[in-house]
């Protein structure tokens, strides 16, 4: 479990990048964070990994504070995907980058070639093996980056930004992949602006802006409330749009999905 | 004759196995707004390289075929002459900047082909101007926020006065709101200026109202190219797992199942409008 108590965060340039932040996340769940840029959602995800440490309050892993733990030794729990692939990947081969992790925590090398291959199956990159990371495409370099900290097999995967440059099958497979990791009781936080993929997995949402947390709860009920959106300076899903709109003819209007838009208007006029 | 003709193009990387695309043909005329998308790894950003000469003067490799842009033969000019003619704005702005002050940064490439002092003073402030940069010029460009530095990589693309800018998803960086703005000024420049656009994607919601024509690339090569409703419309586009606009596909689906709009969608006003309508009957 992660709980974060009335985080302060200010950084060495002077700026409040947090300001009073409170949150609990329970092992399994999936969180959403989204906000303008600067709203602090990526300064306070680094605070779990303790890549920053508080200002004040306090972030505690599993009830350790994470002022205890060196990043090191909290990395082999908390795997953290970031933004830009290129901040993270270095290796000569896609095979290189995704062990190297593996090594350092010690596995044996038939186990990180075990979990080499099946972070790349998952992540449809096999046959990359060989190939240099920067050769890639920006949407393939940002998988190699996923799968080289999943192939750990982190209790809790942030994940910053993850579908920048993805087509809309890989962002299923992603979807598909975070119920898996759910399932398997690990927690799953992703910071994103990509509003249609949230609405699209309904995850808890958290919505900051400018260092506060303006509101946290199911995605249905955050991207269906225009002020709120107004006021974190976010755009509302498309079907949303649609259906605030449509509330005057009788829809409900807390509507975010394909699907269920579908099946409500054949209701009415199939 | 086009603006942008390629014939027959195919291209290799150095240490490719196979081609990044091949046999692309395509010709597009001055002043169109052209969305290209495709699954990850299609050779969207490689096609956008061979656009400014970037492929094959600095990547080389194997090019074979051939492109011409603003008339000039790719292979023929380096790039420093075809910089003149395509711009190129990349995903992330922190990799295009670099100068101390974000006008020193939109000088740079006018400073470097030794225009006037005059001549550079005017083109650099109508390029802030036109971004809406113009207060941010005393500014370092690596302390502004990720939708101010994008734009003022625009401007620096724009002070060379060229006739084709392609951007490759210049908002992955960006907020809804942040990138909303970037695609308003990337339609200024197309349609008032007349700037012929190119445009890689995958954010099709927030950019297919702009443009006039969508290109679709699977595996290296064009496998679609029309209008965008005629695009969206079709099987192909939704077995290519192109992200079409969450409007238009509630659209597609109602269809097969007796509701027919009529028209297809590409905003969620339209397709407001659209269901508003077929509601009343």
């Amino acid at each position: 479990m992660i709980k974060i108590e009335d985080l302060y965060h200010t950084y060495p340039n002077g700026v409040e990048a947090l300001k009073g932040v409170s949150l609990e996340i329970q092992d399994g769940e999936f969180l959403a964070v989204m906000g303008q840029n600067g709203a602090g959602k990526t300064t306070l995800v680094k605070h779990i990994n303790g890549l920053l440490k508080p200002t004040k309050g306090r972030v505690l892993v599993d009830d350790t504070d994470t002022t205890k733990l060196s990043v090191a030794s909290l990395a082999r729990k908390v795997g953290f995907v970031f933004q830009n692939p290129d901040h993270q990947l270095f290796s000569e081969t896609v095979e290189d980058e995704i062990s190297f992790a593996l090594r350092n925590f010690g596995y044996d090398e038939k186990t990180v070639k075990e979990r080499v291959d099946w972070a790349l199956n998952l992540l449809d990159l096999a046959g990359y093996q060989k190939v240099s990371p920067f050769m890639l495409s920006g949407g393939e370099r940002k998988r190699v980056a996923l799968a080289s900290v999943l192939a750990w097999d982190p209790k809790i995967v942030i994940l910053d930004e993850p579908t920048i440059g993805q087509d809309s099958q890989q962002k299923e497979r992603l979807r598909q992949f975070i119920t898996q990791l759910n399932r398997q009781e690990k927690t799953v936080i992703i910071v994103t602006h990509d509003i249609e993929f949230v609405a699209e997995c309904k995850p808890r949402m958290v919505l900051m802006a400018e260092g506060k947390i303006l509101a946290d709860g199911e995605a249905r009920k955050v991207l269906t409330d225009p002020e709120l959106a107004s006021r974190a300076s976010v755009v509302l899903p498309e079907i949303s749009q649609i259906f605030l709109r449509l509330e005057n003819l009788g829809f409900p209007r807390d509507v975010i999905d394909v699907y269920e838009a579908e099946r409500l208007l054949l209701k009415r006029m199939g | 004759m086009g603006i942008i003709e390629a014939k027959s193009l195919t291209y290799t990387y150095p240490i490719g196995s196979k081609p990044a695309f091949e046999d692309v043909t395509l010709r597009i005329e001055k002043g169109e707004f052209v969305l290209v998308t495709g699954p990850s790894g299609c050779g969207k950003t490689t096609l956008c390289r061979c656009l400014n000469g970037l492929i094959p003067h600095f990547y080389l490799g194997k090019l074979e075929g051939e492109i011409t842009v603003a008339g000039l033969k790719v292979s023929d000019h380096p790039i420093h002459e075809l910089a003149q003619h395509v711009g190129m704005v990349f995903q992330n702005p922190e990799n295009q900047l670099f100068a101390l002050t974000v006008e020193k940064d939109v000088a740079f490439g006018l400073e470097n082909l030794g225009k006037p002092r005059e001549e550079i003073r005017e083109r650099v402030d109508w390029a802030l101007k036109t971004t809406g940069t113009y207060e941010l010029r005393n500014r370092a460009p690596y302390d502004l926020s990720g939708g101010q530095q994008q734009r003022v990589a625009i401007a620096s693309v724009l002070a060379m006065q060229p006739e084709i800018v392609v951007f490759d998803e210049p908002t992955s960086f960006l907020d809804p709101l942040g990138a909303r703005k970037i695609f308003e000024v990337i339609n200024s420049l197309n349609k008032d200026l007349g700037i012929t656009v190119i445009l890689v994607e995958h954010r099709l919601d927030l950019t297919t109202r702009y443009s006039s024509r969508v290109i679709v690339l699977d595996k290296g090569r064009i496998v679609l190219d029309g209008e965008p409703r005629t695009i969206f419309n079709s099987e192909a586009v939704r077995l290519l797992g192109v992200g079409i606009p969450k409007a238009t596909r509630l659209c597609q689906i109602l269809k097969p199942k007796g509701v027919d709009l009529g028209r297809t969608p590409l905003s969620s006003e339209e397709a407001y409008e659209l269901l508003r309508e077929a509601l009343k009957q």
